[in-house]
């Protein structure tokens, strides 16, 4: 805890605004309350969450070595929320609405960065800055340095209105319909701390894009996403969106769904706030798991849904401000801060600027302007480098920087002649590596290394990956070198993995005795058209062989694609039975004694275990057939995705629901050595021993998987549609992960505490 | 504002290599995972967080909950950081005294680990002594007139300087005269 923490109140003074003053004044009281036991746990934990003081890995005070599981014996035995010990370290969530940043801002994390947390300031794939390792103590006085730059943490977390993200070219785009940047901005302080956007059962996430094509706003993973459009109305052009809703990515991703081809602009906060009070009225608050919009969507139907709005809609007292800031939006405009001026480069051009140029420089859609992306190592920029861009920042552009969901960095409004200029001083500070959107700019959440859910080392495989794929040039690939990678540690996606070309979550298997780190291969997620499409699961490939994997698929579409077939293309020509098969050479695990390194994970020595997450629970000796049983499960879950592929809907649907069948019987199998064989008796055995007793509950999700067994049993033989049918069949493949899961939980050695 | 010194905490101590010294700082992560495991700093360490991707960032870095070591790269110089996170009893001078002991410690137990023995060596003349508390130490004339007998005290015949620009943390190079 900082000795200067009490002192930054009364030093900033009125640079704080009063409203956020009094909200910090509360956080702060909060805190000695819980310090003196007078606040729950559970409700202190949802205060800190809002204010987007998050948990982090070894909050619950235990540490595995691998072998043994230490207690870590913070000084302080008080609690921040349940099994989150208060001295524990903790991530800072920092809001940036539409990813907008000045300079100022830019010294004042770099100074929190260096003085709170690690000197690492980490962009997210939601444009938000987060910073590890601090004090909760310290969040305070965080949080009122921020404030006095006009920045706020509220709603960072925690069951609200997250993040409002939006396209970094907004406005300079040459293919948006127009600038959203004014509606991101307008509706990301209507919706904070909104009395109707604090009773949801889940968060809430809000997207913003200027076209449909391009990716950067993501807008159909999104709770409400809205891609600016217009209309003619009686001889004028009219502003409006195309408004998604109900999308989301996590255990069980679905696409958005089509809400209204068009929604005026005057409506879009109206309809927003409608949305949130149907949400917040309807929307699953028991079971979290299920409490996402998606969820209410699917369970009512859009139809229904938009009835329901509507209906709301109708009765909302009138807010002036739905309309308010309309005025000023045809003059809001960035200003360049140099004249236009044109790229010329004699013989004096810097060495790599070429390349850099290639892939790190967007032109404008404004003649003589372009924006320049600041490709960031799996999303990281030390405090010094923060300052550098808050420098170039001013002497280039009018402070105009966004951060993007790809983890980057952008500046806007450069003139093109200082191009090669401002190239050179990004060099000096090592921030003009030139890789922006290429398959080597990795994407990442921060997985094992800091979130308390990872599974797998999502950070260190991006961190090997991008190094192989740069020593190879793969950036520079005519084939390859556009396609996109990214990792997530889990199922829960935060590394965005079903919209890459090539995506991958973190899971874990047990072989030979050891649980080893895996990954999930998925192929064929689309990344343009606003997050377009999503990948399906190929199969569990050993974390140590997946830069093999990547070569050998990456190699193949290189040697074997058609002319102009995309990557997508590629995987559905060639099938997914014919990419399970690049996999297969990939899979086997040799002993520990012929090679331990399989057994511990991307830049972590320690021997590979499930330790840090979860409280393992012994059930005796190794049994080898239920792992043969669960690969078949498996098999059964992709052999449903073959049939749906194939038009087969009813045949994929029941081998979905057989496979988690069978995944049921082989942990009851491998309990009690039988099984009943019949279905009811599966599912009643099952609810019995591993439902009732939470022996299968997931320490994220609880019984959530479980529960989609249950669905799916009772739902057996009914008609399902495609979309339906792929959702089952999602849910069939987890099921299957928590199988795994729970068998390396009741195999798990008996943990040893040490002090 | 006066800089009260005895008011001023979290000191850092950074030690730099020495001349042709070497570091293959993906060592550190095996060996900062064993200094956790088998208890061997002084403070409750927690993890070890890798950012060698980072270039001139912070390297590697052993966290705990009193203090973070780290083998820094900042400005693309190599060094171990000692960066002391909670208050520490005493003057401002004892307060150095301490985070420099710590310095010393871990250097002496890298230099004799396998992984670095004979070629990881620290020039313990050559030091940077930094605040990390904007606040109590910006980087000043008068935080400088504040501290500076207090370093003196504990680097005497050391020749003081200090570094960087007003945005910095208040740093101080250290070197054997």
């Amino acid at each position: 805890m900082k000795a200067s923490n009490t002192q930054w109140k009364a030093r900033l003074g009125d640079r704080v605004p009063d409203n956020l003053a009094a909200e910090l004044d509360v956080f702060e009281h909060e805190i000695a309350l819980k310090k003196q036991g007078k606040i729950e746990d559970r409700v202190f934990a949802e205060t800190r969450l809002r204010r987007g003081a998050y948990g982090q890995r070894y909050d619950n005070g235990q540490r595995s070595d691998g072998t043994t599981t230490r207690t870590l014996n913070y000084p302080s035995t008080n609690t921040k929320g349940p099994n989150t010990l208060w001295d524990a370290p903790g991530m800072q969530r920092i809001k940036i609405p539409f990813g907008g940043l000045n300079a100022t801002q830019l010294e004042t994390l770099a100074d929190l960065a260096e003085e709170y947390s690690d000197s690492i300031a980490h962009i997210t794939t939601r444009q938000d800055v987060q910073l590890h390792y601090v004090h909760i103590e310290d969040t305070p006085a965080l949080m009122r340095r921020l404030a006095s730059v006009g920045i706020t943490t509220r709603e960072a977390c925690g069951n609200s209105v997250r993040n409002v993200t939006a396209c970094p070219i907004a406005g300079v785009c040459r293919e948006q319909t127009f600038d959203v940047t004014p509606y991101a901005k307008a509706i990301t302080y209507f919706m904070l701390g909104h009395p109707d956007a604090q009773s949801f059962g889940r968060k809430f996430k809000i997207a913003f894009s200027g076209c449909k094509e391009n990716a950067c706003a993501l807008v159909r993973l999104h709770d409400f996403g809205a891609i600016a459009a217009t209309r003619e109305v009686d001889g004028k052009t009219k502003r409006g969106f195309e408004l998604w809703v109900g999308g989301g990515l996590g255990p069980v991703p679905q696409q958005a769904r089509l809400y209204d081809e068009f929604v005026p602009e005057e409506e879009i906060l109206p309809i927003a706030q409608a949305i949130a009070r149907v949400f917040a009225r309807l929307g699953e608050k028991k079971n979290r798991n299920t409490a996402r919009l998606k969820f209410l969507v699917s369970k009512l139907g859009i139809d229904e849904f938009k009835k329901l709005v509507m209906a709301e809609r109708e009765i909302l007292p009138h807010d002036p401000r739905w309309t308010d800031y309309l005025k000023d939006v045809p003059h809001y405009k960035e200003e360049p801060l140099k004249a236009a001026s044109l790229l010329q480069i004699g013989a004096a051009k810097p060495e790599g600027f070429d390349k850099w140029h290639a892939n790190n420089v967007y032109r404008q859609r404004q003649e003589g302007y372009a924006t320049v992306t600041i490709a960031l190592p799996l999303g990281d920029i030390t405090s010094t480098q923060l300052r550098t861009v808050a420098d170039i920042a001013r002497k280039y552009v009018k402070e105009t920087i966004r951060s993007t969901v790809e983890q980057n960095l952008v500046l806007r409004w450069v003139s093109e002649g200082d191009l090669p200029a401002l190239y050179n001083e990004l060099k000096a500070s090592e921030l003009a590596t030139a890789v922006a959107g290429t398959i080597v700019d990795v994407a990442s959440c921060p997985g094992t290394d800091t979130c308390k859910l990872g599974i797998a080392s999502s950070r260190g495989l991006a961190g090997e990956l991008r190094m192989r794929l740069a020593s190879k040039n793969a950036e520079l690939d005519e084939a390859i070198g556009g396609l996109r990678i990214k990792i997530s540690g889990c199922f829960n996606s935060c590394g965005q993995h079903h919209v890459a070309d090539l995506g991958f979550y973190g899971v874990s298997r047990n072989k030979n005795g050891y649980t080893v780190p895996h990954f999930q291969v998925l192929l064929g997620g689309e990344w343009t058209n606003n997050a377009g499409a999503y990948g399906l699961a190929i199969g569990a490939v050993p974390s140590k062989k997946i830069p093999e994997t990547v070569d050998r698929i990456t190699g193949r579409y290189r040697s074997e694609r058609q002319q102009g077939e995309t990557f997508q293309a590629f995987v559905k020509r060639i099938g997914k039975a014919e990419c399970k098969k690049m996999l297969d050479e990939f899979t086997a695990v040799p002993t520990h004694d012929e090679d331990a390194s399989y057994y511990s994970d991307w830049g972590d020595p320690r021997e590979f275990s499930l330790g840090d997450i979860g409280v393992g629970e012994c059930a005796g000796e190794v049994v080898f057939p239920i792992e043969f049983e669960l690969v078949a499960c498996e098999r059964e879950a992709f052999e449903a995705q073959l049939q749906l592929d194939a038009g087969n809907i009813d045949k994929a649907s029941k081998m979905a629901y057989e496979a988690m069948l069978h995944g049921a019987q082989a942990l009851l199998k491998f309990k009690f050595l039988i099984a009943p064989e019949d279905p009811d008796k599966v599912v009643d055995e099952f609810r019995t021993q591993f439902f009732d007793t939470e022996i299968f509950f997931d320490p994220f999700v609880r019984g959530k998987f479980a529960q989609d067994f249950f669905k799916a049993h009772e739902e057996a033989g009914t008609r399902r549609t495609v979309e339906t049918a792929h959702q089952l069949i999602e849910e069939a493949q987890l099921f299957i992960e928590a199988c795994y899961s729970c068998h390396a939980r009741m195999t798990a050695a008996p943990a040893k505490a040490t002090a | 504002m006066s800089v009260d010194p005895d008011a001023v905490n979290h000191i850092n101590v950074k030690i730099f290599l020495a001349p042709g010294a070497t570091c293959e700082l993906d060592h550190a992560i095996p060996v900062f995972h064993r200094w956790i495991k088998d208890n061997l700093c002084p403070e409750m360490m927690i993890d070890v967080a890798d950012y060698q991707h980072v270039p001139a960032g912070p390297g590697v870095m052993l966290i705990g909950h009193e203090a973070n070591y780290s083998l820094d790269n900042r400005e693309n110089r190599l060094g171990l950081l000692y960066n002391r996170k909670a208050a520490l009893d005493g003057t401002f001078a004892s307060r150095i005294q301490q985070a420099h002991e710590a310095a010393l410690s871990a250097c002496d137990r890298l230099e004799a680990e396998d992984l670095f023995r004979g070629k990881l060596k620290f020039d313990r003349d050559k030091i940077e002594v930094a605040v990390n508390d904007r606040l109590l130490a910006p980087n000043s004339d008068d935080t400088w007139d504040a501290l500076k007998s207090g370093i003196e005290e504990r680097f005497p015949g050391y020749a003081l300087k200090r570094v960087g620009e007003p945005r910095d943390l208040f740093r101080v190079s250290i070197t054997r005269e």
